[in-house]
């Protein structure tokens, strides 16, 4: 037999190559996810809002505070959408810019999405991944709390914290924050119920890791599928609820404003002939919550390929 | 050579609740271990069989202190490590190591090899720098016959038996004194349990192991063992060297075992005599009285049910009133019934 000495050189630099590169499951799933159509339009979205939100107030020609007085009054006939006095969506029944004051709207309800899924992911998945690892009576205690908080109806007492203690940002991030996380923690102690007997934990355990280093470094991890697709799906859900506190007249205040906020001065005039003032909170509240939909789905699909 | 272990009377007990009981009801007992004894030299291998549900894996998670377990096992240095606390058992576990049966489940999908192989290092040396745990799990995966370079793979990327292979590095990487195999091979193909034995004996040579090496296929166990212990229903049937128990074993239930045991030789298969056992395991929660084999025993007679039979007999023990090979009538017996 004729050995092809090009061949064993090239097998032999192979054998000896420092370090091979591994493919981690989520490059894997990185990969899927870029292959995702649908995701990646939603992924192109949600950037282009969050650039609008955190730049578009450079291109802005009014601040959003300011009154322009040559329009108030007459916002009917002077105040629609125009280049030519730099109100580019128009300005709102005072007479404000209304593209600053969406932007700025878009700046805070992003902020009450993102915060209310981070209080969500973190709160949620340490107290699920506790519960459900320690198990027996801890985990008793812990999750028939969950059951006694999710039985109040939390619209109305978010309601009630708003009208008591005055309507602030914080209290809304409290509220707001109070609520996500029960769904998370179950979903989170499901997961980790049926990883805990595996036998890479029993591993750990046997080899003395301790209980928090487990839950760090191999409960947690296998659970991030399932936390970011739910977080990513929690994020239009925080934005939905802020906005209808906002409708309800109770969420953010003057001047602050938020998509809700928008939304509702917008419809409250819409018979007006200023239909401008709803369509563009609502056009960014609309492809958000799109966007986010679709980059969830795309999420579980990449994150979970015996799915589909 | 001096005892490594010895295990006196060791009881796993699950309390078991049935569900929507009242809290207040008594829980139903299974005993998976029931008061086993053995011990276990430097350097032996001692193989334990038994039909699956028999208490083999308990009674290693027993051990290594994943189940809370009763009664003594007395390590090399004279303390019982089952009455230790666990901060004091921290010292052992580095002297106890496990390999588990599903090779890709025992090891985590989200770490690459070398985090695998490490955790233990880390766990028990934290003052290691990085570059020398590096370089010592390096070490740890030529010596298992894995190539050092694919130290940055993730698990998936590897094969059954690569991943046995890891699972063997992670277990020698502290350099045990006891490493405990549950059912190592059981999950891989002819070809690879050979490889991978072959390498556990190897390995076993070279740092001066004691393995326990729990399986249900006979040949392999007879292959790796010293001496073997026949488990079931939690307890001790028969316990001697491999060579004594494979050419004359003395338990009915050991002889019965062992006629199951396919030859890959078509004449010899055809002609060797199978013991058939009446009936299935009786279950745990409500074992027979007496000698927990007799309902299935070909030679049962009025004492076995009456007395338990004690583990006697010194090098080669038996747990049986009426120890000794079968009778062709018994053997008549037990096939017609069955």
């Amino acid at each position: 037999m004729v050995i092809d000495q090009k061949k064993m050189q090239s097998l032999s630099d192979r054998m000896v190559e420092a370090e091979v590169k591994g493919r981690s499951p989520w490059a894997d799933a990185r990969r899927r996810f870029f292959r995702n159509r649908a995701a990646m339009l939603g992924l192109t979205i949600l950037v282009l809002v969050t650039l609008f939100a955190l730049f578009g107030g450079a291109l802005a020609q009014w601040s959003n505070e300011e009154l322009d007085f040559s329009v108030m009054g007459r916002v009917a006939e002077l105040g629609a959408p125009s280049l030519a006095n730099g109100h580019y969506f128009g300005t709102d029944n005072l007479g404000r810019d209304l593209y600053a004051r969406t932007v700025q709207g878009t700046q805070i309800s992003l902020m009450v999405g993102i915060v209310g899924a981070a209080i969500a992911v973190i709160v949620g998945t340490l107290y699920g991944a506790t519960a459900g690892y320690v198990g027996g009576r801890t985990d008793q205690i812990m999750m028939r709390a969950v059951d006694i908080l999710m039985s109040i109806p939390y619209m109305f007492v978010l309601i009630l914290l708003l009208v008591m203690f005055g309507r602030s940002m914080s209290m809304l991030f409290l509220g707001i924050g109070l609520i996500s996380w029960l769904d998370m923690s179950r979903i989170v102690r499901g997961q980790t119920l049926s990883l805990k007997n595996r036998e890479f934990v029993e591993a750990a355990r046997a080899t003395g890791v301790s209980s928090f280093r487990i839950i760090i470094r191999h409960i947690v991890p296998n659970l991030l599928g399932v936390v970011a697709v739910y977080a990513t799906l929690l994020v239009p859900l925080m934005i939905l609820t802020e906005s209808f506190i906002s409708f309800l007249g109770l969420g953010v205040q003057e001047p602050l404003t938020s998509w809700g906020a928008l939304i509702s001065e917008g419809a409250g005039t819409m018979n007006y002939g200023t239909l401008w003032q709803l369509a563009f909170p609502l056009f960014f509240f609309v492809i958000t919550l799109f966007g986010f939909f679709f980059v969830g789905d795309g999420l579980r699909d990449a994150l979970d390929p015996k799915e589909r | 050579m001096s005892d490594l272990l010895s295990v006196r009377d060791l009881r796993v007990t699950f309390s078991l609740r049935r569900q929507g009981a009242m809290p207040w009801a008594r829980p139903t007992l299974l005993h998976a271990v029931n008061g086993v004894e053995f011990t276990l030299r430097a350097g032996e291998t001692l193989g334990i069989v038994g039909e699956s549900g028999c208490g083999k894996s308990t009674l290693a998670r027993a051990l290594i202190g994943l189940v809370p377990a009763s009664g003594q096992a007395e390590w090399i240095d004279g303390r019982d490590l089952l009455a230790l606390t666990p901060r004091q058992m921290m010292a052992y576990r580095q002297d106890i190591q496990m390999v588990f049966q599903d090779p890709l489940a025992s090891l985590n999908p989200r770490m690459n090899v070398g985090q695998i192989i490490a955790e233990p290092l880390v766990t028990h040396r934290p003052d290691l720098p990085r570059a020398e745990i590096r370089a010592r799990v390096r070490a740890m995966m030529e010596k298992v016959g894995l190539l050092p370079n694919q130290i940055n793979r993730y698990p998936h990327e590897f094969s059954g038996g690569q991943c046995q292979r890891i699972g063997i590095a992670r277990a020698l990487i502290l350099e045990p004194k006891l490493v405990i195999c549950d059912e190592p091979v059981s999950a891989l193909d002819v070809s690879i349990q050979a490889q991978v034995i072959n390498l556990l004996i190897r390995l076993q040579k070279e740092m001066g192991l004691s393995l326990i090496f729990i399986a249900h296929d006979l040949s392999v166990v007879k292959h790796v063992s010293d001496r073997v212990m026949v488990l079931y229903l939690g307890k001790v049937m028969e316990l001697a060297s491999a060579g004594a128990l494979y050419a004359s074993p003395q338990h009915p239930y050991t002889q019965a075992l062992l006629s199951a045991v396919p030859v890959p030789d078509p004449t010899i298969e055809a002609a060797r005599t199978i013991v058939p056992l009446k009936g299935d395991l009786p279950s745990p929660l409500n074992p027979p009285s007496g000698c927990v084999f007799r309902t299935r025993c070909p030679r049962a007679e009025a004492r076995c049910a009456a007395e338990v039979p004690a583990l006697a007999g010194g090098d080669h023990a038996v747990a049986c009133h009426f120890p000794g090979p079968l009778t062709e009538a018994e053997i008549a017996r037990a096939r017609e019934v069955a």
